[in-house]
């Protein structure tokens, strides 16, 4: 999966985060390379955040370890701070101050000379496209503009990682589009490590995408891969009536047929069948069940869309995997 | 160092810009000014600032919660608490920017009160010893309340508890020497020694004790201790 050329920017072994006796993330293990665009994908709760904070130095680990750029994140926080511009799941602004005053202040904290910060706050202003606003108090500022306003200060002190957690959620969809640009934009020189749970955003936006559920890893692998990977199958959900000892092999023989199986609801079997992608099963199905006299209740075939992966994926369902 | 004066400068520019600064200037002008007045007009009238030095124990213990409630409360709430923390700065320059641009604030409401002894000058001829070590008996004083309010702004993300528990807090370490008076031998020693008003006496009457100094000062430092500490733990909860 990782590109043996390029350098671990972010290497995370047996991530371990308990809050009391509730694990947050569970032996989290993965490296991040130089320049990639790294998704986290997973419910509300799966622990996208808590990784994340760890990541920035926010709050330790119960166990294990976070190298950012070979430096450990508890025992050199300062200096890996340096490396990481991060945005947090709420926006954190300062709502009194000016959008320029506001970059001015946090370029400053990070320790940016004064000629470095005035070239880049024009440069972070340029590309977040807050021109209009660079004079306006971010309290006045529209959700849009305060995300851009917090994007502008995660990338202002030019972070070798940058870190976002969330960065589309509650703007408008053409902010949203334009917000993946910025982000995809952003790969090559930079590390960016997101999480979402916006399915079709880690397509578009990261090379790699890992899928938490439960504090634990279900998947690492690039979007692309994933989808092939559950999309080659289809599935049909196919409910008759009739024994379960007749229809199950009869099923089970038919061509094109993967697996096969059955749930009992009243009396009426409930058959899960996967097929080949492209195979459509459903004419020879209700001809067979026409054929034996048995009752043919429901006949649907179920399409797997990426929340479908992304659902059977953080279900663990055995076989699935 | 850098940081420190940079999150200073920040906390001294947001205050100065809001209403709050100069209602809380004029509040405290309007009021030293009154207890000047009481003081001067009286009897045996004296050309001292005394008047208005223990009215103002009552008064700070009111006024710099204010001025320190929203220095971490509103950075908890607001959530870039978490962006300070995840910036390469270390917890205590935080705080001591904090802690600066509350003196600053202190100071804004000090220097107003300055005409009051124009005044004396004008009319009398004051003693100018007592009338310095009383402004430094309420900027240590001032100090010590301070140090309450951001520890106090520390624990909590709700300006309006932090200032009240600030406020509580104050109040009782002010009025704790009045225990005294019921209790004997040590323990009565230790209530004073305690009490934040006992040791602005001195000043008042124009003697500048080294131990009001270091009192003032070590309450101080342990009070923002406890706030860094408190910050810390937010990491590990």
């Amino acid at each position: 999966m990782e590109d043996p050329n390029s350098t671990p920017m972010i290497e995370v072994t047996g991530l371990t985060k308990y809050y009391g006796d509730f694990p947050a993330i569970e032996d989290i293990n993965f490296t991040v390379g130089k320049g990639e665009v790294l998704g986290f994908l997973g419910p509300n709760g799966a622990g996208k955040t808590t990784a994340m904070r760890i990541l920035t130095g926010f709050m330790p680990p119960t166990h294990g370890s976070v190298k950012i750029a070979g430096l450990d994140v508890v025992d050199d926080s300062l200096e890996v701070r340096k490396h990481i511009g991060y945005l947090p799941e709420t926006v954190p602004l300062y709502t009194e101050m000016s959008v320029e005053d506001y970059l001015a202040f946090m370029g400053g904290i990070r320790g940016m000379d004064s000629k470095w910060l005035k070239r880049r706050i024009d440069d972070v202003i340029a590309i977040c496209r807050l021109e209009e606003y660079q004079n306006t108090l971010i309290g006045k500022l529209s959700k849009g503009y305060r995300q851009r306003t917090g994007i502008a200060q995660a990338i202002l002190h030019e972070p070798d990682v940058l870190i976002m957690d969330e960065p589309t959620v509650g703007i408008d969809p053409i902010q949203v589009v334009e917000t993946r640009n910025l982000i995809k934009g952003f790969g090559g020189d930079q590390t960016v490590i997101l999480s979402t749970h916006i399915l079709p955003e880690v397509s578009m936006v990261c090379s790699r995408v890992i899928i938490i559920h439960e504090g634990q890893v279900v998947a690492i692998d690039r979007p692309d891969n994933l989808s092939e990977r559950l999309r080659a199958t289809e599935k049909l959900e196919v409910d008759i009536r009739g024994p379960a000892s007749a229809v199950m092999p009869a099923i089970r023989n038919m061509e094109g047929v993967l697996e096969v199986n059955r749930v009992d609801r009243d009396g009426v079997g409930i058959y899960l069948i996967e097929t080949p992608h492209g195979a459509d099963l459903r004419e020879r199905i209700s001809n067979l069940v026409h054929e034996r006299g048995w009752g043919l209740l429901r006949l649907q075939p179920i399409q797997m869309s990426l929340e479908e992966i992304f659902l059977r994926l953080t279900d663990m369902e055995p076989g699935t995997k | 160092m850098k940081n420190t004066t940079t999150i200073a400068w920040k906390e001294i520019k947001i205050y100065f810009v809001s209403p709050m600064a100069y209602i809380i200037m004029a509040v405290y002008s309007a009021l030293a000014a009154y207890y000047f007045v009481t003081s001067v007009s009286g009897v045996l009238p004296e050309a001292t600032i005394r008047g208005f030095i223990f009215p103002s124990t009552l008064i700070f213990t009111l006024l710099s919660p204010i001025l320190t409630m929203r220095l971490l409360s509103e950075e908890q709430k607001l959530g870039t608490l978490e962006l300070l923390m995840t910036s390469p700065v270390r917890d205590y320059e935080i705080i001591l920017g904090k802690f600066i641009a509350s003196m600053a604030s202190l100071l804004s409401i000090l220097i107003p009160t300055l005409y009051l002894v124009l005044i004396l000058t004008w009319f009398g001829s004051p003693d100018m010893g007592p009338i310095l070590s009383g402004y430094i008996g309420l900027i240590l004083y001032g100090m010590a309340t301070l140090s309450v309010g951001i520890f106090a702004s520390s624990l909590s993300g709700n300006q309006i508890v932090a200032a009240v528990l600030a406020m509580g807090v104050l109040l009782i370490l002010s009025i704790i020497d009045l225990a005294s008076t019921y209790l004997t031998g040590t323990v009565a020693d230790m209530v004073m020694h305690i009490s934040l008003t006992n040791h602005l006496e001195s000043f008042a009457r124009g003697v500048i004790d080294t131990h009001d100094i270091v009192y003032y000062f070590v309450f101080t430092s342990f009070m923002l201790f406890l706030t860094i500490r408190s910050l810390e733990s937010r990491r590990w909860r």
